[in-house]
């Protein structure tokens, strides 16, 4: 009985694996961005510290968890610096217990990338990119999305 | 078939340029007149870019109380006022964002502020809407041109946010070097990571 107890809590205590956060350049992520796959990525640009993007991240969990084994990507990509992995960035993942993949985008020059993702991104944040390259069918959005918005605007894109 | 492929590539073109053709945000642009403003300052005194007779110029930046990177530049922005006003463009900061939204920007907030420079409530965020201010910060060069002001640069303040010590590149001092000289800036529009404005909820 001991012993299935132990087990019991080993097993509640690691639910599956950490979230690894990535810390990645530009480059990297526009080359992500320019593959010629069928699968729709879902990006989205945030921060720890915006409280917009905080507010609306559990939709692009539940967009997700809705499309688990579809051709469906979704990418959360941080703008926190990198000085701030460990101590912001890592723990609020964990503690979120956030499923969809997290980067962390190390660049000090926002103006030297923002136009790259997209010409329509002013640079607020929270910024929404979904992206079909396969279709060319791409869609933004320089605000914080409601889980309905989210999922509209996936299937526009999908169709 | 043959003929027919030039033909439909010809039409993914013309499909595709209509996507990246689209305007891409409403506001001002470089070489747009501003419209002048009236709006409350922290001592309680309406301010209006009118107002200051000797001015060559304003420094216009939608900022805030509480955005982390409004926080970040606000020595930075204190520093350009230091610098330029003295040469006929002073600062004048605008707080866009609704209190309803973010409560560290009501106006008791803001007059806990103690700035060389206006410090304005843009409460019906009709001027932010006018400039096309999407984030705080987010700053505009005006110049006086007769009557009328009209926008130099649009954008952002310099390339790195979290150390001003690693900044490599200052966009708005280069922009107003130039602009001082009497010459349009080279580099007249910047983009720059910010919060978006706290716009009222519908």
């Amino acid at each position: 009985m001991k012993a299935l107890f132990l087990a019991f809590a080993l097993l509640t205590a690691a639910p599956g694996f950490a979230q690894q956060v990535a810390v990645i350049k530009f480059p990297e992520l526009q080359k992500r961005l320019a593959r010629p796959t069928d699968t729709t990525y879902v990006v989205n640009f945030w921060a720890t510290w915006c409280a917009p993007c905080v507010k609306e991240l559990p939709h692009f969990e539940q967009l997700r968890a809705a499309n688990a084994g579809r051709k469906v990507k979704v990418l959360l990509v941080s703008m926190d610096y990198a000085s701030q992995l460990d101590k912001k960035v890592k723990p609020f993942v964990k503690q979120r217990g956030l499923k969809s993949e997290v980067v962390l985008l190390n660049e000090s020059d926002p103006n030297s990338f923002i136009d790259k993702v997209d010409a329509k991104w002013s640079g607020a944040l929270p910024f929404t990119l979904i992206v079909n390259n396969k279709t060319k069918r791409r869609l933004t959005f320089e605000k914080e999305l409601s889980q309905a918005e989210l999922t509209a605007a996936l299937q526009k894109v999908q169709q | 078939m043959k003929k027919l492929l030039p033909f439909l590539s010809l039409c993914f073109a013309l499909l595709l340029s209509g996507f990246v053709s689209r305007p891409v945000a409403d506001g001002y642009q470089v070489g747009d007149k501003a419209a002048d403003f009236k709006l409350k300052n922290i001592d309680g005194k309406m301010v209006s870019l009118a107002d200051n007779k000797a001015a060559k110029g304003y420094i216009v930046v939608f900022t805030c109380n509480t955005c982390p990177f409004a926080k970040a530049y606000e020595s930075r922005i204190i520093d350009l006022n230091a610098k330029y006003a003295p040469k006929g463009y002073p600062v004048v900061a605008i707080n866009p964002n609704d209190p309803a939204v973010a409560p560290g920007d009501s106006y008791a907030d803001m007059q806990k502020k103690k700035y060389a420079f206006p410090y304005l409530v843009d409460e019906s965020q009709q001027v932010a809407k006018t400039y096309g201010a999407t984030r705080t910060p987010h700053l505009y060069v005006l110049t006086r041109k007769g009557a009328d002001f009209v926008v130099s640069y649009i954008g952002a303040i310099d390339d790195n946010s979290e150390d001003p010590k690693l900044v490599k590149t200052k966009y708005v001092e280069n922009a107003m070097t130039e602009i001082l000289a009497g010459k349009p800036a080279t580099t007249n529009s910047t983009k720059a990571i910010g919060c978006t404005i706290k716009w009222r909820r519908a």
